[in-house]
């Protein structure tokens, strides 16, 4: 298996006492080097400790309680560092999050019943955008199972639709291994959350099984090269297009193929679009890009995809946000589709020339066969047209409240082009798509596919971790999105974390709003709040520091203050209340018809 | 409400001329005939554990795959069971059928049966015993037992292919049943024909489906 088409679970290097000549006075001493001092393990808990440390893990977030104390016991003893989030909701999108930015499997932890299904909205998430994660829950003891005993549920149960797979403990023997598997699994191949249920017993048990390196189990295969006839095939069409589009999605990133990616499109001088999970695959300041398609995508990429002959799709599973109505999507295109998971070639949008395989792998495979650009200059002249016929420009009226577009630009500009954003769900996201300009993998962090309100503090926190030092965190909230997940704010003052908060605050549920508006003659029902905490003084009250905006000329100082702030800051950025997200196609509708006021809707 | 972008209007826009069908099948606007829906016989190896049944039935229901039978039963191998679903959709729910199938953990192998396969199911028809004699002549045309008798019920074990055994009931119902427990299909590939086999991922993603004639049992 290639190294790109997953991230392959880290190995543990051999241990050796004395270090050899090339390891340099930077390395940090590796899992297994402090593993050679560690003891044997001596029950189910410690190896499954013992298992996450074979894994390479460094962090795991989670939550303490009856039923996994056991293995939190076993956690005492270990390097791994363990953040203590103030709700499992939190330490579930905290480790989606480090999965994101680290491309490992992010870990976490929650005791059974209540514990277990706080984690469950984060698991979804992770499952809908194919996020590396692990979760470990509690479970009563084995003989209870079944008799609805205090904090029991059926958390295999629960999670089986929303787990890549999950695996219920039996023994106290295999319970690392167990661990082990679930850890390859949720990182090889197409990657996704997946779970231990970990009854008490099994963790208490003695056992004096080492657990072995992660491996995923024998009835797991994953392809990496795509059949190489179709490979040919789609060639020819490649070469023959003449408004060629290459669709990313985040699958591009996901498989480590941003390289192989972007030097195909430059290479063949083809226009990029990317859907939202893709953003960062192709660098939005580059004049192929055609920025992301979709519901509220730019014009030009809705035109774009609307108008090709060919898409080469790589690593999407064409969700309805980015494909609007399946009958009007790229009507005129063959489908080149590269994906690991053979079940999304075809599930939505008929592919032509199914490809199935590692990104990374297939687009070489590709390079290879394509023996002469597309004759696409008309095409190009077109996409360029389109940029500046459906420009993102935004106006900013003097009798009119602050613009959020103008907001996320100047965060965009005070940050390095490695910062980091992370988001809630709803307008606020949009325009955080929308308005910044990114140009690397993992710098967008956001909850595509379950759009998960509360999701963006916690990410950051899990971004934080697994970022470089000099890399900026930024979380761009919404007022509503913030109020559910705000408790983390305790975690990252603890933990010192220097994280920047924006909250994009409308005093309204502002997604719904619009809609309403759009769709529902206006009847604000259950959007509008007549009463919104001033989140600077929250902050402040949590121990973090607290700015606010309400207007343009704060705008810049005021961000530059935040950032200088060593630890998490929260700016309040009261913004035009009455500002909608545009360009809009409504659910269901087509693409090339996008709305650009509300009266076009 | 404020905010909006400048460009044309939607109606000022270029628009393609072709379209998709609702299985994102590109098709000619004029003429596009609807996708048949075929009943087809899918064998899947699975390894004999704790949840596979859930794992499969609760797949099922998630993805709105219509499923007429799924039956479930040891085979050679111990560690190893065999699940058989009779389903009926179009091709690409079939391909996705097989293909969600596959990505389950205990899964071993999926494969579609020729439309020649052998297919039976077993059926314990419970009619009132009024005219025993009757009863006997009609189990007896289809190959039917009788299992078991009161004075008042007669019990018969019918084995075939569906189409027999919905005959069956049919010539049983002039007596007037009261209970029916039917096992749904199971069935097996014909002669060296693999059915689904340890390590044989028996039809390719990438081939083209060669079963276009609508199975009919038997
Ligand atoms: C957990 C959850 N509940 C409800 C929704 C439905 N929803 C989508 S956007 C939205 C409004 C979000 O408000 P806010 O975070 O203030 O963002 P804004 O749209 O105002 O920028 C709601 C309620 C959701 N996406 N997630
Ligand atoms: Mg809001």
């Amino acid at each position: 298996m290639s190294e790109r088409a997953s991230v392959p679970p880290k190995t543990a290097e051999p241990t050796d006492d004395q270090p050899t000549d090339e390891r340099t006075n930077e390395e940090q001493p590796t899992a297994a080097d402090t593993r050679a001092e560690t003891k044997p393990v001596t029950t189910g808990a410690e190896s499954v400790v013992r298992a996450l440390e074979n894994a390479g893990v460094e962090y795991a977030f989670g939550v303490q309680g009856g039923a996994i104390m056991p293995v939190y016991d076993a956690l005492y003893d270990s390097d791994i560092h363990h953040i203590t989030m103030a709700h499992e909701q939190g330490a579930s999108h905290a480790a989606d999050a480090y999965g994101i930015v680290s491309g490992e499997p992010g870990v976490c932890l929650a005791t059974s019943g209540p514990g277990a299904t706080n984690l469950v909205t984060g698991i979804a998430d992770a499952d809908m955008d194919s996020d590396p994660m692990i979760a470990l829950t509690g479970q009563v003891p084995t003989d209870m199972v079944g008799n609805d005993a205090f904090q029991e549920t059926d958390t295999t149960g629960v999670t089986t639709p929303i787990t890549k797979a999950n695996i219920f403990a039996n023994e106290s023997d295999r319970v690392g291994d167990d661990v082990g598997e679930a850890f390859a699994l949720a990182g090889t191949g197409r990657p996704g959350p997946t779970l231990v249920d970990l009854p008490k017993d099994v963790t208490l048990g003695e056992t004096e099984q080492e657990p072995g390196e992660p491996r995923t189990p024998d009835t797991y295969t994953v392809q990496e090269r795509a059949d190489e006839a179709t490979v040919r095939r789609a060639a020819r069409r490649i070469e023959e297009s003449s408004k060629p589009v290459m669709l990313l999605g985040g699958g591009v990133i996901k498989g480590g193929a941003t390289e192989e990616v972007r030097a195909f499109a430059i290479e063949h001088d083809i226009p990029v679009v990317t859907t939202m999970p893709g953003i960062g695959s192709f660098p939005e300041d580059h004049e192929l890009a055609m920025e992301m398609a979709g519901m509220h995508g730019t014009g030009y990429a809705n035109m774009a995809v609307t108008h090709c002959d060919t898409l080469i799709a790589v690593g999407t599973r064409f969700d309805d946000r980015l494909t609007g109505g399946i009958e009007t999507f790229a009507p005129d295109a063959e489908v080149i589709h590269i994906d690991i998971d053979p079940a999304e070639i075809s599930k939505n949008i008929h592919a032509e020339y199914p490809l199935i395989g590692d990104a990374a792998t297939v687009i070489e495979q590709l390079a290879e066969a394509v023996e002469h650009s597309p004759q696409a200059t008309k095409w190009r002249a077109q996409c360029q047209q389109w940029k500046s016929d459906y420009s993102m420009a935004y106006k900013t009226p003097d009798d009119e409240p602050l613009k959020p577009e103008f907001v996320v630009e100047a965060l965009d500009e005070a940050t390095s082009d490695r910062a980091i954003v992370t988001t809630g769900v709803g307008q606020h996201q949009m325009w955080a798509c929308q308005y910044w300009t990114y140009t690397e993998p993992r710098t967008w962090v956001s909850s595509h596919g379950l759009g998960t309100m509360g999701y963006g503090f916690p990410a950051a926190i899990g971004a934080r971790l697994a970022a470089d030092d000099d890399q900026e965190v930024i979380a761009i909230e919404g007022d509503g999105s913030f109020l559910m997940t705000i408790q983390e704010l305790s975690v990252a003052v603890r933990e010192e974390m220097d994280i920047t908060v924006a909250v994009l605050n409308n005093e309204y549920i502002g997604m719904v709003r619009q809609w309403q508006d759009a769709f529902f003659e206006g009847r604000h029902s259950a959007s509008e709040y007549n009463w919104c905490p001033e989140f600077d003084k929250l902050a402040e009250a949590f121990g973090a520091r607290g700015f606010r905006i309400n207007d343009y000329d704060e705008v810049a100082d005021t961000i530059q203050a935040a950032l200088e702030y060593d630890g998490p800051s929260v700016i309040d950025v009261h913004i035009d209340p009455h500002a909608n997200v545009y360009p809009m196609v409504p659910s269901g509708g087509d693409n090339g018809q996008f709305a650009l006021t509300e009266d076009q809707l | 409400m404020t905010g909006g972008l400048e460009g044309p209007t939607p109606e000022e826009r270029p628009k393609p001329a072709g379209r998709r069908n609702e299985l994102g099948i590109r098709i000619d606007p004029e003429a596009e005939a609807a996708r048949p829906h075929r009943r087809t016989v899918i064998s899947a190896l699975v390894a004999h554990e704790p949840g596979v049944l859930s794992d499969v039935s609760g797949l099922f229901s998630r993805r709105q795959f219509n499923i007429e039978s799924l039956t479930v039963g040891p085979t050679e191998t111990d560690e190893q069971a065999r699940i058989t679903l009779v389903v009926e959709e179009s091709d690409p729910g079939i391909e996705q059928i097989k293909k969600q199938l596959r990505k389950l953990i205990p899964v071993i192998s999926v494969r579609e049966l020729d439309p020649d396969a052998m297919r039976r199911e077993l059926a314990l028809v419970k009619v009132n015993a009024t005219r025993p004699d009757q009863v006997a002549a009609v189990a007896d045309m289809y190959g039917g037992k009788t299992v078991d008798a009161s004075p008042e019920t007669a019990t018969i074990e019918v084995t075939g292919a569906r189409q027999k055994i919905d005959a069956a009931i049919e010539a049983f119902s002039q007596f007037g049943i009261r209970e029916i427990s039917r096992t749904g299909t199971t069935a097996l590939a014909r002669g060296t024909d693999d059915t689904a086999t340890e390590g044989a991922q028996a039809d390719d993603y990438q081939s083209e489906n060669t079963h276009t004639v609508p199975a009919d049992d038997d």
